[in-house]
């Protein structure tokens, strides 16, 4: 589904991406999310780390991170810490806010969630 | 744990004091309640203190917070008397902490639930085993997501989820102003019980009231009610008509102190009755309340005696002059005098204030001198329902109760006061000056006494170095109640100048 992903084009300067991303259960809406975040680090190939995590089955956790609206992305590196809430349905979005490296100049159509339009 | 007849629904007791009376019962169990009201109406406190009500008992809960941190309500209900740390350290209390965290930025991208939020909320509820839940409060919510449409569907769903869990709940929500219209009104629709707090300005006084809107299949008491905030108490309602006039009538006669006195009554007071005294400044109220005070630890019944005109040193002095030994009494433990300002606190704090000492010192007899200088810092329908209270609550005590009104003109007239309250106590004592042959002096007549006959003269008094003494009526002077005492034709003039000298 992402035919101009180009893998050796990330930039692979050591930067490691951690990503912590939670969802609840096997909601529609959680599935999405890991699939769209998932593919956007599929991009960054050995340069992301990404932990999903579970509510319903590690409450703990969430409340250790204060996490209130699934799905939550926190990025906790590089610093600052940021967060995205939502099912990540604009991948453009994502990369800028959490400051994720892309091919230059090329953009990277990621499959679109529909009709969930917010904000 | 009072069960409710009402289609099988089933009410928690709070213990936030006077609320389960209003709410015949308490609140539903099981269910959530929304608290709303304007910024500073007592929100957060009903809301900690429900809790904190039900961990006194043996319950455990959750308070999730949306606005305040976690330290700054531990911190702010310490005054209260709660000491939220500790019960977090018994594992009786968990905060769920969703307020906001300023120092990390977060970007929302597409749809979302509050499915995290429930989660902790379960969580929390299953590791200390919670029966109460409190939120606090919705707005924060609305103000942190910018689109309410889907927030309020995410709020819907947290609502019963939260119902799911098997809690009894309460979730705040601020309104804008005191009216009933508001914009986030879709919010009272999440919750099938409403109730709310006002805090308003009225006659220069502020003045809270909690009213119950609705409570879905069940019952409850309908209008606002009064209530204070108290240190080490926090809400305190005033359940005024909630009051039920359950209490016994007694037909056991007590002294008034004053043996002239318990004449004309019929015998003396009756043991649970509440008596009105009412005159023009100087003509013996506050000599009736030492002779009322005197005649109770006389027979060593203990006597309670407020006072809100006089110092303390005042009253000791006053009593001395009429022979009665008030710091004896106090030595032996049967008297306690409280002088408080009316202006110091609120009538509602003074009503409580009272019922403390009254609970603490447990007297047979309590004399408020005067009830007029309360209502001074009152509206009349506080007043009003601060006599209510004071009335019932010592009546239900089987204690006597002596309360004085100043009339604010020398002759005649009525209080203020006592047109506000003569309906809700069993006797009535007038005193009033009479001018007579150039000559002030001072009747005393009994108005009413309820469930006795006593003597309907109005009489002169004398008062001296061993206090009151009552002598003959005024048989030729017409006019004293109406504050234009005229005398009789002349005529009668021998007669009167021979008034004390023999019965005629």
């Amino acid at each position: 589904m992402t035919p101009q992903v180009n893998e050796g084009s990330a930039q692979s300067n050591g930067v490691l991406y951690v990503l912590a991303l939670f969802i609840t259960g096997q909601s529609a809406r959680s599935q999405r999310a890991v699939a769209n975040l998932r593919s956007l680090c599929d991009l960054l190939g050995e340069n992301c780390e990404l932990t999903v995590i579970d509510v319903l089955e590690r409450p703990q956790a969430a409340e250790d991170e204060r996490i209130l609206a699934t799905p939550t992305v926190i990025r906790r590196r590089p610093l600052p810490l940021r967060r995205v809430i939502g099912d990540l349905s604009d991948p453009d979005k994502v990369i800028a806010w959490l400051d994720l490296p892309t091919p230059a100049n090329q953009r990277t159509p990621l499959p679109v969630a529909e009709g969930l339009i917010n904000g | 744990m009072s069960d409710l007849a009402t289609v099988g629904l089933q009410k928690l007791a709070t213990h936030i004091p006077g609320f389960d009376l209003i709410a015949m019962g308490g609140l539903t169990r099981g269910r959530t309640t929304l608290v709303t009201g304007a910024a500073g109406s007592g929100k957060t406190i009903f809301a900690t203190q429900f809790l904190a009500e039900g961990i006194a008992r043996g319950d455990s809960a959750v308070f999730v917070t949306f606005e305040e941190s976690p330290r700054d309500i531990r911190q702010n209900v310490v005054s209260m008397g709660w000491d939220i740390e500790a019960w977090e350290r018994q594992n009786r209390w968990i905060f769920v902490d969703a307020s906001p965290e300023p120092s990390e930025e977060t970007l929302v991208i597409g749809s979302f639930d509050l499915g995290a939020l429930l989660a902790r909320i379960e969580h929390g509820v299953r590791r200390v085993g919670a029966t109460r839940v409190s939120i606090d409060s919705l707005n924060a919510v609305f103000t942190r997501f910018q689109d309410s449409g889907s927030i309020r569907h995410e709020l819907l769903r947290l609502v019963s989820g939260v119902r799911e869990l098997g809690v009894t709940a309460i979730l705040t929500s601020e309104r804008p102003t005191d009216t009933l219209d508001d914009h986030h009104s879709v919010e009272e629709f999440v919750t099938d019980n409403v109730i709310i707090l006002r805090n308003t300005l009225e006659a220069e006084k502020r003045r809270r009231t909690i009213e119950i809107l609705k409570f879905r299949g069940t019952g409850h008491q309908k209008g606002e009610f009064p209530f204070t905030v108290l240190p080490n108490a926090g809400i305190v309602v005033i359940p005024l008509s909630a009051i039920q006039l359950t209490q016994k009538s007694s037909s056991v006669r007590i002294t008034s102190g004053n043996q002239d006195l318990d004449g004309l009554c019929g015998g003396g007071f009756f043991r649970d009755s509440v008596i009105l005294v009412s005159g023009a400044t100087g003509t013996g109220k506050t000599l009736m309340c030492t002779e009322f005070v005197g005649g109770g630890t006389g027979v060593t019944e203990r006597c309670l005696l407020l006072g809100f005109e006089e110092s303390r040193e005042q009253l000791f002095r006053n009593a001395d002059g009429w022979g009665r030994d008030f710091a004896g009494m106090e030595r032996d433990g049967l008297l306690r005098v409280s002088c408080r300002y009316p202006e110091s606190m609120q009538l509602e704090d003074h009503l409580l204030q009272i019922k403390r000492d009254i609970e603490e010192f447990k007297p047979a007899r309590v004399a408020v001198d005067s009830l007029s200088a309360l209502e001074r810092v009152s509206t009349p329908r506080s007043f009003r329902e601060f006599v209510i209270d004071l009335t019932s609550f010592i009546k239900e005590r089987e204690i006597a109760g002596l309360f004085t009104a100043t009339t604010p003109s020398l002759l005649g007239g009525e209080s203020v006061t006592e047109s506000h309250i003569s309906t809700i106590t069993d006797s009535i004592i007038l005193l009033r000056y009479v001018e007579l042959y150039g000559e002030m002096r001072r009747g005393i007549t009994v108005l009413k006494m309820r469930g006795s006959p006593h003597d309907k003269q109005i009489r002169e008094f004398l008062i001296d170095n061993a206090g009151m003494h009552i002598g003959n009526p005024f048989r030729n002077v017409t006019g004293i109640l109406a504050g234009n005492p005229r005398q009789a034709p002349a005529a009668e003039l021998d007669r009167v100048e021979h008034l004390f000298d023999v019965e005629p």
